[in-house]
């Protein structure tokens, strides 16, 4: 049987000899050495000794001249592992074509620039990393000059870099990185390097080439689920069908029956079935017979819980925004709107179920996964194995789609598959089917609105009241601490309390009501519900005052917004007012700021045999500094897409407490047939680079709604929109 | 055990007769490019060819592919046309997670065996059954235009021959 544990780029790295500059940090020799590495297993006794940032925790130079840059967050579609090494490769005056990038394992040196741990989430990797990386690669490039100065007894200052080569211009003398490497190491690292000017960048800004690209078309891109460890079983879990639930009692006489089935385990989350492969495993899980307690989560139904939240939507809240008196506005208002909104859960859906393989062994546990959150689940792992965090090794391997759902607050997939280890005695994969993915609850929560809005007689806005009921998604988690304040959860109302209109007296309420469904992060988290109520909403103050829905919002944005720089941008593009649209379409805009990026998207939309058409879409972002523009293109693309997905189809439901759908026919993702074409626009600005995976994903909601609204004049106040009928 | 032909070599099996192929691919001989998505013939990530057209190994049981020809990512590149496909999607810079794209260059490649020049709603038609998450359709569907006019041009230098 053919192993697959090396980490995915280690495994082309891993033969190179590789300079451990670490060493010369500390004090030591510098050694070239051979990683003889066939398990990632090297990594522990190599993992960087200090919690600053040592070029070499991120750069290895080969001999050869090749350039392995060790990546710190998760590549799961983003582009991270081509965005971070431009960061590098740009100071240090690198040859790109020789980069190679490699998975970082779980250290100190590798936390998030922001937060006490290894993390890729919130959009911010290029945002909290830019000046990171890019004196990481400075530091190194000044020490591959100091030492080729050395060498050649010349002044550094008469030395420069460029093309992965030291060059001393008036004697002609050259080096190449690789040759330099090991006296570069011996160097002292700098202080305080000057960072170069935008001016000067030769690879920051430039359209560029997925490194990530050959391996995820030819098959040997390596994500969690190829994981294949010797002697290794595949475990499927029976789960409880409702959130909260326990065995009762099971019996695995017929599933013990199935040839290759190694052995049934309860585990603290339902009943494990270990075979030697996925179908064995999933055929004899079917013939368990499981008797369930299914607690206080077999009361929960959508239709009776969206109306216990519009009924707390009518009640005062936690106040998380409060400017003027919206009692007075009401009474002062001119023309008055009131309107609830629903939104479901959300499953993330990403591409590749989830899965974890384990190694488990005395004193050692080796996970394999695709995780956004390696502390965190590190730390979980190790406290269910009973082992230290640093008996504990992670492998991050390609993520088939995460979406937040990688990041669990609870590591919920990590744990459950050290305990199923802890019980077969043998290394396994736990693997997920699409079904135990789509059920297994962490959704983006459901959410009950109610806005009271007002215009005074000159068609201003004057009165915003908006409530918020919606479950926390940190309560309960280690991020409550920091994230929620005075009862309110940031995440829950982020979008609405941050409206940036210009209206006298406003007012933001949120209810978190608790109940048995667990929820997460959802790719642009608060953002993918408050956007569409507010901007929604926006847009029927614009027809209440007789306005151009484009102009009114221009007109009731602060003058220096860079909100005002997108809408105009888009509108532009998209000829808003303008431009001739073919018969029964129309146009409809949003803008919304999220993770410091501002992005507005203008659909047009047609109704096909009452069905939503979505035919295009103008997008244009803002998002300070670009690294990558083909990067922020695809993530725009990517973006519009996922939200359009959500819009139009997506919901989660409830049914006694079981989740009633369960795979791609009945939680429907956006097919090919349904994609608009994207036309994206970048605001150049000077900025400090901002998020770009998540802020394209807010604004398409109401896009469409309000598209939908001048086709039709139904108001959409209800997600998924296929849930209505139109005409 | 039963005996499969997968990319031009011939390997014999000791699974299950209805074990989807899907999971013999991944699980008997880690060829792991063919991706699980949905198991029900939903989302197509784990499209191969057997004799050269598009199937989903996840409902194809091993048994339907002894004595045909299956191809799977892995061995795309020994044909032109797979060769053809593969480079248009990287000059594109088609994919994202990249879960999915194993399935699509596989489909995509059917549909160009079938179809040398497919319009805009032959794409879609044949494209529509495979899913991808992270929205990588309309660079997919350009991959798709650039490889149909590289082949073009390929016969029409062929032809000049
Ligand atoms: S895995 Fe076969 S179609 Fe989804
Ligand atoms: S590239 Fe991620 S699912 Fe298609």
């Amino acid at each position: 049987m053919k192993t697959q544990i090396e980490n995915m780029t280690g495994h082309e790295a891993s033969r190179r000899i590789f300079l451990k500059g670490s060493a010369a940090l500390m004090g030591g020799l510098v050694i070239g050495f051979y990683l003889p590495l066939k398990s990632g297993r090297a990594y522990a006794a190599d993992a960087p000794p200090k919690p600053v940032y040592p070029p070499n925790a991120f750069i290895r130079i080969a001999a050869d001249d090749s350039i392995t840059i060790v990546v710190n967050k998760s590549e799961m579609g983003q582009g991270v592992y081509t965005s971070l090494p431009m960061l590098i490769a740009e100071e240090l005056e690198a040859d790109w074509s020789r980069i190679v990038v490699e998975s970082a394992p779980v250290a100190a040196v590798y936390n998030h620039t922001g937060m006490p741990m290894q993390l890729t989430g919130g959009s911010t990797s290029i945002a909290t990393s830019w000046e990171q990386m890019r004196r990481v690669g400075a530091n190194a490039r000044v020490m591959l000059i100091r030492a080729a100065a050395e060498q050649w007894g010349v002044p550094e200052s008469e030395c420069h870099a460029e093309n992965s080569r030291v060059i001393h211009a008036s004697s002609g003398k050259h080096s190449s990185y690789g040759a330099l490497a090991d006296a570069a190491a011996k160097q002292q690292m700098p202080d305080n390097v000057v960072l170069k000017s935008p001016a000067d960048f030769k690879i920051i800004g430039k359209a560029t080439k997925r490194l990530d690209t050959p391996a995820k078309i030819n098959g040997t891109a390596q994500f969690g689920i190829d994981v294949y460890l010797p002697g290794m079983l595949t475990v499927l879990i029976a789960r409880s069908p409702v959130f909260g639930g326990k065995v009762k009692k099971y019996d695995a006489t017929e599933a013990l029956k199935i040839a290759g089935v190694q052995g049934v385990y309860q585990v603290p989350t339902g009943i494990a079935v270990a075979a030697s492969g996925f179908w064995p495993a999933r055929t004899a899980r079917d013939l368990l017979e499981i008797e369930w307690d299914e607690g206080p989560g077999a009361a929960l139904s959508t239709p009776q819980m969206i109306a216990e939240y519009l009924a707390l939507a009518q009640q005062p809240g936690a106040v998380a925004r409060k400017d003027g008196d919206t009692e007075q506005g009401l009474k002062a208002a001119h023309k008055l709107v009131r309107a609830e909104y629903e939104l479901p859960y959300l499953a993330h859906a990403a591409m590749e179920p989830l899965n974890v393989a384990v190694d488990l062994q005395p004193g050692h546990c080796s996970i394999w996964t695709g995780t956004q959150a390696q502390t965190m689940d590190r730390a979980m792992a190790a406290k269910t194995a009973g082992l230290k965090p640093e008996q504990v090794e992670i492998h991050t391997t390609f993520l088939g789609g995460g979406f937040g759902r990688r990041a669990n607050p609870r590591s919920d997939f990590v744990i459950e598959a050290v305990q199923a280890a802890l019980v077969s005695g043998r290394p396994i994969k736990v693997v997920w089917t699409r079904e135990d993915d789509m059920r297994g609850g962490n959704y983006r929560p459901m959410w009950a609105d109610r806005i009271e809005a007002g215009i005074s007689k000159d068609g201003k806005p004057l009165l915003w009241k908006h409530t918020i009921v919606g479950q926390s998604i940190v309560a309960d988690t280690p991020f409550e601490g920091f994230m929620v304040h005075n009862g309110i959860d940031i995440t829950s109302v982020e979008g609405a309390s941050t409206l940036p209109y210009v209206i006298p007296n406003l007012q933001v309420d949120l209810h978190s009501p608790k109940n048995a469904v667990p929820v997460q992060w959802w790719r642009s988290v608060g953002h993918s519900h408050t956007a569409f109520v507010v901007e929604t909403m926006i847009d029927e103050l614009a027809h209440l005052a007789g306005r151009d829905p484009v102009a009114y919002r221009l007109a009731h944005l602060p003058a220096a917004s860079r909100y005002r720089g997108v809408l105009q941008l888009a509108a532009q593009e998209a000829g808003w007012g303008k431009k001739k649209l073919p018969a029964k379409h129309a146009y409809g805009a949003a803008v919304h700021k999220s993770f410091d990026s501002y992005v507005a998207e203008i659909a047009e939309v047609s109704l096909e045999n009452g069905k939503i058409r979505v035919h295009r879409v103008v997008a244009a972002v803002d998002c300070g500094m670009v690294i990558n523009p083909d990067g922020v293109r695809q993530q725009l693309e990517s973006a519009v897409a996922y939200g359009l997905s959500a819009a139009l189809h997506g919901a989660i439901t409830l049914e006694n407490g079981q989740v009633v759908q369960s795979n791609f026919h009945d939680y429907a993702p956006l097919r090919f047939s349904e994609m608009p074409r994207i036309e994206v626009h970048i605001v150049a600005s000077s900025e400090p680079p901002s998020g770009i995976g998540e802020p394209g994903t807010p604004p398409i909601a109401p896009a469409v709604a309000n598209a939908v609204f001048t086709l039709t004049g139904k108001r959409l106040r209800r997600l998924p929109f296929d849930r209505e009928t139109l005409v | 055990m039963i005996s499969l032909t997968i990319n031009g070599k011939t390997t014999r099996v000791d699974a299950d007769p209805g074990t989807p192929l899907l999971w013999v691919l991944r699980d008997h001989l880690q060829l792991t490019g063919t991706k699980y998505g949905c198991g029900i013939a939903q989302c197509g990530a784990c499209t191969v060819h057997l004799d050269g057209r598009a199937v989903r190994s996840c409902v194809t049981p091993v048994s339907m592919a002894s004595g045909k020809h299956v191809t799977t990512i892995e061995g795309l590149a020994e044909t032109a046309l797979g060769k053809t496909v593969q480079s248009a999607w990287q000059e594109v810079d088609v994919p994202q997670c990249g879960y999915c794209q194993s399935g699509q260059i596989m489909a995509a490649t059917a549909l160009l065996k079938e179809n040398p020049h497919p319009s805009e709603s032959q794409i879609s038609a044949a494209m529509d059954g495979i899913l991808c998450r992270c929205g990588t359709y309309n660079r997919i569907r350009a991959a798709i235009q650039q490889a149909a006019e590289h082949q073009i041009i390929a016969e029409s230098k062929g032809g000049a021959k």
